[in-house]
């Protein structure tokens, strides 16, 4: 090993004080946040609270879970994640198995790979978007968030790309034993495309708990809102209006919380699942990059 | 009589069918739906119903209209800077972390800037609306004790587009940091240690080993996000923005969104999407094909 100079060990130290400052950046304002939601009202509002709770209470987020509306969204959004997720994964399996294919094996692959390549260089635009879903009787319907992007495409050349990297050896062994397609596509190559399975996966489920716009605009009642659509008309568009529905019970809980301490409740528990599932996950998170921008 | 291979091919064909139609429907209609530009349009007449012929009609009025050129010259500029600055901060970080030898660091490091590219626009709008308010906000509680005055970051139009910027950079940094270090992780370690023998310090490995080595994916990112200058970052702006700064703020995705979907007035809106269709597919149809050439990028 070479010794290390001055100047180098200089500047080892201030590249770790930046690379720390830039990460601080990053996951400061979140525990900022966090500590307000868990702050009273009025160590809020005296500015008191930076990154540790002050009169520590959980009567926000219990003000929140006990809103009908933010329980319901939640639902919502359960059922949109895990209806989303099956329907993208099968529909992306199913396309990316005989795209992946040769032209000699499959005679019209490239014509048909363009077919979906091409709705990735061009679209319609918002309102004929919004007026196809309109006419084809999906408004106010779960059916609404996960019919129109039943097919994420991008995820169909990820995964077409990946399909192509495999062995062709086992499906050739296959074919002679007289295999069938479909058989070669669930017991050979979903098999062996788990890890790559997996990132996909993660980043559908991600993709769906966090889009807020089409349900913004495909739901007309806000009772059909999911989480993230209830969340942008709540933290975003308005302050909390108690309405006259409220228990003693809540009005207790007023004297406590304020518009800002749930506000930043609500921000947290939407971000909730994300931040459990990041650190286990965090392998998976990673090789999606990998899997979409270095491919050989 | 249907062919042997016919018959072979026959399940891949059906295998697709449902995925045919899904992009049919939701992506190759509304292409077509782009008649609406052309039309005064009335949803109740059905999408291909009579409607009423415009022609022009709605180009020629958006072409009258002083907010169109307002928000393209605003949709480029957030866009243009923010194309820049997204490019280069990353290029840096990411080679400030290849130095790093504390494998516990660079992971922590690289996990944390990482994480808000995975929260929503919603719960990141929320987050920036709470600590860069005026009169509450964190940051300008540090402003005013460092004595800087209150900046309102969200509602002043001087202040609203660099705002745009640098949270969005914000958001991202991490994400394109991580793209540069997976291609740092390809350069041969024998390229260093012929260096070292040679003598270079570790500016000069930086200098001709670790740039050189990153260029092909500098090179493939730059020509790439040439297909986005129109998109300025509509779910950000969208949750960010208020009437007064529209002067600075307004863009065209938001703009598409509020005179066709709040004022419903769907031929020019249409017209004005359609625009930026073209445009956009023009130019990201040019990027793929300079990455083709010059960087052997294969979309398939």
């Amino acid at each position: 090993m070479r010794r290390i100079s001055k100047g180098e060990k200089i500047f080892a130290i201030f590249n770790y004080i930046i690379l720390s400052l830039a990460a601080l950046i990053c996951i400061l304002p979140m525990i900022h946040v966090l500590a307000i939601s868990l702050s009273s009202k009025s160590a809020v509002a005296a500015g008191l609270v930076k990154l540790w709770p002050v009169e520590f209470t959980l009567m926000s987020y219990k003000y929140v879970i006990n809103r009908p509306e933010f329980f319901r969204a939640l639902v919502i959004s359960l059922k949109r994640v895990s209806l989303g997720l099956l329907i993208n994964m099968f529909l992306t399996i199913i396309t990316a198995y005989p795209l992946s294919k040769d032209d000699r094996q499959f005679r019209h692959r490239t014509i048909l790979v363009w077919y979906f390549v091409f709705t990735m260089l061009f679209g319609g635009g918002l309102i004929p978007w919004y007026m196809t879903i309109r006419f084809t009787g999906l408004l106010d319907t779960i059916w609404a968030l996960v019919i129109p992007g039943a097919l994420p495409v991008y995820h169909v050349v990820l995964l077409l790309n990946f399909f192509r990297g495999l062995p062709k050896e086992l499906e050739e062994a296959a074919l002679v034993d007289g295999a069938s397609h479909w058989t070669i596509l669930w017991k050979i190559y979903v098999p062996l495309s788990l890890p790559a399975l997996a990132t996909l996966t993660l980043f559908t489920a991600v993709g769906h708990w966090n889009s807020w716009f089409d349900g913004l605009i495909l739901m007309n009642r806000p009772e059909n809102y999911p989480l993230q659509s209830y969340l942008q008309t709540i933290v975003v568009q308005q302050t909390i209006t108690p309405g006259s529905m409220l228990s003693t019970e809540d009005w207790r809980i007023l004297q406590i919380v304020s518009d800002r301490t749930v506000k930043t409740a609500q921000i947290f528990l939407g971000a909730l699942p994300i931040l459990v599932v990041y650190p286990f996950l965090q392998k998976y998170f990673m090789k999606g990059i990998v899997l979409g921008s270095l491919k050989e | 009589m249907i062919s042997n291979k016919f018959r072979r091919q026959l399940p891949l064909y059906l295998m697709l069918l449902p995925g045919i139609i899904v992009v049919f429907i939701y992506s190759y209609i509304p292409m077509i739906g782009i008649i609406i530009a052309f039309q005064r349009f009335i949803p109740a007449r059905g999408l291909f119903g009579p409607q009423e012929w415009v022609g022009l009609g709605n180009f020629r009025y958006m072409l009258t209209l002083p907010d169109t050129y307002k928000i393209l010259r605003n949709t480029i500029f957030i866009a243009g800077m923010k194309i820049i600055s997204g490019l280069s901060v990353p290029i840096i970080i990411a080679l400030l972390l290849n130095e790093v030898r504390r494998e516990w660091f660079k992971r922590s490091v690289q996990t944390i800037i990482y994480l808000p590219h995975f929260l929503s626009w919603v719960i990141f709008a929320g987050i920036l609306i709470d600590i860069l308010s005026p009169s509450e906000g964190i940051v300008n509680k540090i402003l005013e004790s460092v004595g800087i005055r209150p900046i309102y970051f969200l509602g002043d139009p001087k202040w609203f587009p660099y705002t745009m910027v640098i949270t969005d950079l914000w958001k991202n940094f991490g994400f394109s940091t991580i793209v540069y270090l997976a291609a740092l992780t390809n350069i041969s370690p024998t390229l260093y240690e012929a260096a070292e023998i040679d003598g270079a310090n570790r500016w000069q490995q930086t200098w001709y080993i670790t740039l050189p080595g990153m260029r092909p994916i500098i090179v493939l990112l730059a020509t790439l996000s040439l297909g986005s200058i129109l998109n300025a970052g509509f779910e950000q702006i969208f949750n960010l923005y208020s009437p007064q700064v529209y002067d600075t703020g307004d863009i065209i995705d938001t703009f598409v969104y509020r005179i066709g979907l709040i004022q419903a007035q769907y031929g020019l809106a249409t017209a004005v999407g359609l625009f930026k269709s073209v445009v956009s597919f023009i130019l990201i149809s040019f990027s793929y094909y300079l990455a083709y050439r010059f960087a052997d990028y294969r979309i398939f």
